[in-house]
């Protein structure tokens, strides 16, 4: 099943243009893995999904975005928001408790009941691995969680205004081995119930954790196949010259 | 050769440095010398809680509780007008206003500090007065509520360009953090942008506060000048800086009544300087 079908999408920001008529599909309850060096859009097209890009005044699309059943420039831009949340980065926690960070998008959506918000607290902080760590100090700071801790804590706070697809922008670039498998662990996981979208610089990353991987250079979408025959035995040579670090 | 230049130069801007300290120094040490004697005749407590200013009856009655009573008065009912709309400004240069719209309504507000405060007390004094006394019906348009309204024109300014530093440094991730999970505009200020930037817009609220309570012409102009306790916001009153610009010249030197007016300037002094001093508190906190 088709989760997100993206038909020749190009954007521009001013004159610069960032992606050039790339078309995919996402499938539901996959991982796709997006690599690629820097610069070559694979960022930009997850910041499409989710309309971050609309806060860029000299941001310019064409083609279409079709996530269920309607283009995405379409809808509701809040409720989007909320159907494809987003993990960045850099793990942003509010400065807020544990609980509260975790609540913040729950309350946001109207949730008033207590114990109900508790419950999905506890719920999401256990789909993100991150529940035993913390269930005795909800009421302390975020800050004072470790990297990883503050990253499974950001996926806990995606997951718990219930999305169908989440987008992972390089969630493991500042983190340490252990704390990076703990994420991917979660991502694997979560895939059971939601589509996921990862763009990562750590190639081995995309081979361990992706089903599908898509390789973009300079705004252009160079292949997309099963991750294992992208690794094995790509189509394109600069995929397989990326892959093996030759640039990028 | 070059290592002599070095050291004059060196040297040249460590005196300049030292100078300004210099200066606050002397200029303190002057005025506690001059504000003190006035405790040789008048109790500390009386003189700061005492109902009536008489400085040239005789004997003299010097209590400045009128004085303080009209500066918190005037200066709150600014602060009540100008932090609403100031930190509402803010939010809109930072958050909502398109480009070019920013662009112009920053100038202006720079613009709004360039106008002098005399000026701003004279257009006070032919509209806004008349004003005043017209809608609430009373015998004279000089009252606190006037002064209030001019001074959070002068407050405005610096709340404004502070805050919107404050807000505009919010890290960019938050806002983006917050949007992502499906905030509206509104639902990501209110619960981000504004506790994230709190302490700086607290601090902008002291600094602009700390403006309105050491301003002289305008308040001396549009208040009233009338040194009695006052009972409501529309009634004439007089504050501490209005006191001193307007006795001063007239205080025999060295008399009781001269001291008293630099007394009254200890007092201004450390209210200022509490409230910068927080003020600053407030700034560091946040980085």
């Amino acid at each position: 099943m088709v989760k997100v079908d993206v038909k020749d999408l190009s954007i521009w920001f001013g004159a610069i243009a960032a992606l050039k008529n790339v078309s995919l599909q996402v499938k539901a309850n996959e991982i796709l893995s997006i690599i690629g060096p820097s610069n070559s859009g694979k960022t930009t097209f997850l910041r499409m999904l989710n309309r971050l890009n609309d806060l860029n005044p000299n941001f310019r699309i064409e083609g279409e975005v079709v996530f269920d059943g309607s283009d995405i420039r379409k809808q509701d831009i809040e409720v989007l928001r909320k159907n494809i949340g987003m993990v960045f980065a850099l793990p942003l926690p509010l400065p807020l408790s544990i609980l509260d960070n975790v609540a913040y998008g729950v309350r946001m959506h109207g949730m008033k009941n207590k114990k109900q918000i508790a419950q999905k607290v506890e719920d999401s902080l256990k789909q993100s691995y991150l529940w035993e760590e913390v269930k005795d100090r909800l009421d302390e700071s975020a800050f004072k969680l470790s990297g990883g801790q503050q990253q499974r804590l950001c996926i806990a706070r995606t997951l718990a205004v219930e999305p169908q697809v989440i987008l992972f922008d390089e969630p493991c670039s500042g983190l340490d081995p252990i704390s990076t498998a703990k994420v991917e662990d979660a991502m694997v996981e979560l895939k059971e119930k939601y589509t996921l979208i990862l763009v990562t610089n750590n190639v081995k990353q995309a081979a361990r954790v992706g089903d599908r991987t898509a390789f973009f250079l300079n705004g252009e979408l160079v292949e997309l196949d099963n991750t294992d025959k992208i690794f094995t035995a790509p189509k394109d040579k600069r995929t397989d010259g990326y892959i093996r670090g030759k640039f990028g | 050769m070059r290592k002599i230049k070095e050291f004059f130069i060196e040297k040249l801007i460590l005196i300049c440095g030292l100078a300004s300290i210099f200066f606050v120094v002397l200029i303190f040490l002057f005025l506690l010398k001059e504000g003190l004697s006035v405790f040789i005749t008048v109790s500390p407590f009386k003189f700061l809680f005492g109902k009536s200013w008489y400085p040239i009856s005789e004997p003299a009655q010097l209590g400045i509780l009128p004085l303080i009573m009209g500066s918190l008065l005037v200066t709150l009912g600014a602060a009540v007008i100008s932090v609403p709309i100031g930190v509402g400004c803010a939010i809109y240069i930072a958050e909502v206003a398109p480009l070019k719209l920013k662009e112009i309504l920053k100038a202006s507000i720079e613009l709004l500090v360039a106008i002098p405060s005399v000026v701003l007390g004279f257009i006070g004094m032919v509209t806004l007065v008349p004003l005043i006394k017209n809608v609430f019906h009373l015998p004279t348009g000089l009252t606190a509520l006037s002064g209030s309204i001019m001074l959070a024109f002068m407050a405005m300014p610096t709340i404004v360009s502070i805050a919107e530093d404050a807000l505009y440094s919010v890290p960019k991730n938050y806002k983006e953090g917050a949007l992502a999970l499906g905030a509206t505009r509104w639902q990501m200020i209110w619960r981000v942008m504004l506790p994230a930037a709190s302490s700086g817009i607290v601090a902008a609220i002291m600094l602009g506060i700390g403006r309105v309570i050491g301003e002289t012409m305008a308040v001396m102009m549009i208040t009233g000048n009338s040194a009695v306790l006052p009972k409501s916001i529309l009634v004439p009153v007089r504050t501490l800086t209005a006191t001193i610009a307007a006795e001063m010249g007239e205080a025999v030197v060295g008399s009781e009544h001269y001291f008293a007016l630099f007394s009254i300037g200890i007092v201004l002094f450390i209210i200022s300087f509490a409230i910068n001093v927080t003020a600053d508190l407030f700034l560091h906190k946040r980085q």
